[in-house]
């Protein structure tokens, strides 16, 4: 099923929690919701549900207005960030739930309720946890009961908040893997937001990046990644050394550095920023055209990477540099050595207003 | 080591045995005075006559009606407060909306306002001088100095228990299971019998018990609206007033020995309900 978000807006009381949201989901695609805490993600989520409602706006299922519906009609499947699980109930009964309250008409017969569920429970991993109760499940298997329940009432739109907030780093993969497999699986369209925006590359077809309830970019992860709109993207999608200097001649001039701006759209003297991200950094032992000397303050060894952190000459500025651990032994790079300088490639963005 | 670690942190955090010997007894010592001392000179007094005078006073047919009427006063006010706590709780605590700390507050009123008054407010309201007065007198409805006088007295003075009971419980358990319910497709009431009341039985039965007990015992508001009228409108603690008025103190205690026993049975019931609720 197809979503059209359309002109979403929403307020509480003085606060803008969504200021004219527009997207289009197409059928069957998995989209993440990526932000900051606070910049409207998980409104907008709930307003897709019906939990909220919008005080602007519509939203379309498949070209149906879902705006005046209750919650209950809209065939959502929606996986709350502490699971929410009823409590009182086991495991079999939380997942048979949406099952047992349909109306007697369409209500699936109590042997067709128990298939279904001991069924979802098997694409879970949990057919032996059909009597426990959700305290006596770990964070995980928590998650897996949720995504069950959801599951269980077929839903059109699946949508989760915040679906592997509470787990442990390597749980937290393993699940959204088999998230990504399950969705693949199923042809669900589904959103799920986060503020993890390793999980959004990871796992979406599409990530919406917002911020201050506006929307900032829309597109495949590796567009956001490697193409941002704006500063904000940049800076969110992960770690980034800004230049901040002066656009003169289609060149950003930074300290000793005069960068070729690629796409430059102005020649008069501008203040600009170039963003940079750490693994853009060249590094050389060799002073060569185009660089600038720095000295190694920090050498972090994180596993495959490596962090280095530098000390520019020429502005006595901090900069952060990554390098493969390949790179790393081949350079013979040791604290306190004086090395070159280079970015490989950089963005500019001309700020509205320079006092950042 | 770790045990030696929790051994002298509790050392330190611990008062010398003679002060901890002492606190107790005292502690002891004045439950005993104004809790266990009272109640035994209750049955002490209430069979000082000997066993045959007790029953006589309590199977009196005005001992009778007195616990009749107050049977069925519980029994209309208890489950009104029931229905009327989880309204108010759910109201309160689901939803938000203009006016919500004051219906807070107003529920809480019937705690601040002495029973006296309590009772004086429907005096007042449908007393024959009262503003409802003349046309119920017309009608010829009797609510002061009657059975529906004494219910509304004891619904007013009882209103909050319930309501504050499963407040802070629902304030605690919040609504995402409400939400997640109603996503799955449930209606609004099926969301309230398979969801919200499981969650909150147990608070919901402590309330009850509270509400019963208070019930049973109220005197002030009650007494004004009563009349005293022996065998009519007289509740068990007002049977009991008369009787010690009248100088008949083993009749009084025995009737009062009967409540005390439905007090401790009423506590007994509350901590079991206490216990299984944790153990759930």
């Amino acid at each position: 099923m197809s979503i059209h978000i359309h002109n979403v807006s929403k307020k509480y009381g003085s606060f803008q929690a969504l200021e004219d949201i527009s997207v289009d989901i197409q059928s069957g695609e998995l989209v993440a919701l990526l932000g900051p805490s606070g910049s409207g993600k998980t409104s907008l989520l709930r307003v897709i549900a019906g939990l909220e409602s919008s005080d602007v706006g519509e939203i379309l299922f498949d070209g149906q207005s879902m705006t005046e519906r209750h919650p209950k009609e809209r065939n959502v499947g929606f996986v709350f960030q502490h699971y929410a699980l009823f409590r009182h109930m086991t495991v079999f009964d939380n997942v048979a739930y949406g099952l047992k309250v349909r109306p007697r008409k369409t209500r699936p017969s109590k042997q067709d309720i128990k298939t279904k569920v001991m069924e979802l429970l098997q694409l879970v991993k949990l057919e032996n946890f059909a009597n426990r109760y959700p305290t006596q499940l770990s964070g995980g298997q928590r998650q897996r009961v949720a995504l069950a329940r959801a599951l269980a009432v077929e839903p059109k739109v699946l949508l989760l908040d915040e679906p592997f907030g509470a787990l442990d780093a390597k749980v937290r993969k393993e699940l959204r893997r088999w998230l990504r497999k399950l969705h693949d699986e199923f042809h669900i369209t589904s959103i799920f937001v986060t503020h993890d925006q390793e999980e959004a590359l990871d796992v979406a077809d599409r990530i919406v990046v917002m911020n201050n309830g506006k929307i900032e970019q829309i597109g495949s992860p590796d567009e956001v990644y490697t193409n941002p709109k704006s500063p904000f993207v940049y800076d969110f999608l992960g770690n980034v050394n800004l230049f901040k200097g002066r656009l003169a001649n289609g060149k950003l001039m930074h300290g000793e550095f005069a960068l070729d701006v690629p796409d430059s759209h102005t020649h008069t003297d501008d203040n600009a920023i170039g963003y940079v991200r750490p693994h853009d950094i060249h590094i050389e032992k060799t002073n060569m055209p185009g660089t600038v000397p720095a000295k190694i303050s920090h050498i972090h060894l994180l596993g495959p990477i490596v962090q280095i952190e530098l000390r520019r000459e020429d502005l006595d500025e901090f900069l952060e540099a990554e390098l493969t651990k390949e790179q790393f032994f081949q350079l013979q790079l040791t604290i306190g050595d004086q090395v070159y300088i280079k970015p490989k490639q950089l963005k500019v963005f001309i700020p509205e207003d320079y006092s950042i | 080591m770790e045990q030696s670690i929790a051994l002298s942190k509790s050392a330190a955090l611990q008062e010398p045995r003679i002060i901890r010997y002492l606190l107790t007894f005292i502690a002891l010592a004045f439950l005993a005075f104004f809790i266990v001392l009272p109640l035994v000179s209750i049955f002490v007094t209430a069979f000082q006559k000997g066993v045959e005078v007790y029953f006589a006073a309590i199977t009196h047919p005005d001992a009778l009606a007195a616990i009749k009427l107050t049977l069925i006063v519980v029994a209309i006010a208890v489950p009104l407060n029931a229905i009327f706590g989880v309204m108010a709780a759910w109201a309160l605590t689901k939803f938000n909306f203009k006016g919500k700390n004051l219906l807070l507050t107003i529920v809480d009123l019937p705690f601040a306002v002495s029973p006296v008054i309590a009772g004086l407010i429907f005096i007042l309201l449908f007393g024959s001088q009262g503003l409802f007065g003349d046309w119920l007198f017309a009608h010829d409805i009797k609510i002061v100095f009657a059975l529906p006088g004494i219910v509304l007295a004891t619904i007013f003075v009882t209103l909050p228990f319930v309501a504050r009971e499963l407040i802070p419980l629902m304030q605690t358990q919040g609504t995402s299971e409400e939400e997640a319910s109603i996503s799955l497709g449930a209606s609004g009431f099926k969301t309230f019998w398979y969801v919200t009341l499981p969650n909150i039985k147990w608070g919901l039965f402590y309330g009850l018990i509270l509400c019963n007990a208070r019930a049973i015992g109220e005197f002030g508001a009650v007494s004004v609206v009563s009349g005293h009228i022996r065998g009519m409108t007289n509740t068990m603690p007002l049977h009991i007033e008369i009787l010690y008025n009248e100088y008949q103190f083993s009749a009084a205690f025995a009737v009062a020995s009967l409540m005390s026993v439905m007090a401790i049975l009423t506590l007994i019931i509350k901590d079991i309900i206490a216990w299984k609720s944790k153990s759930v």
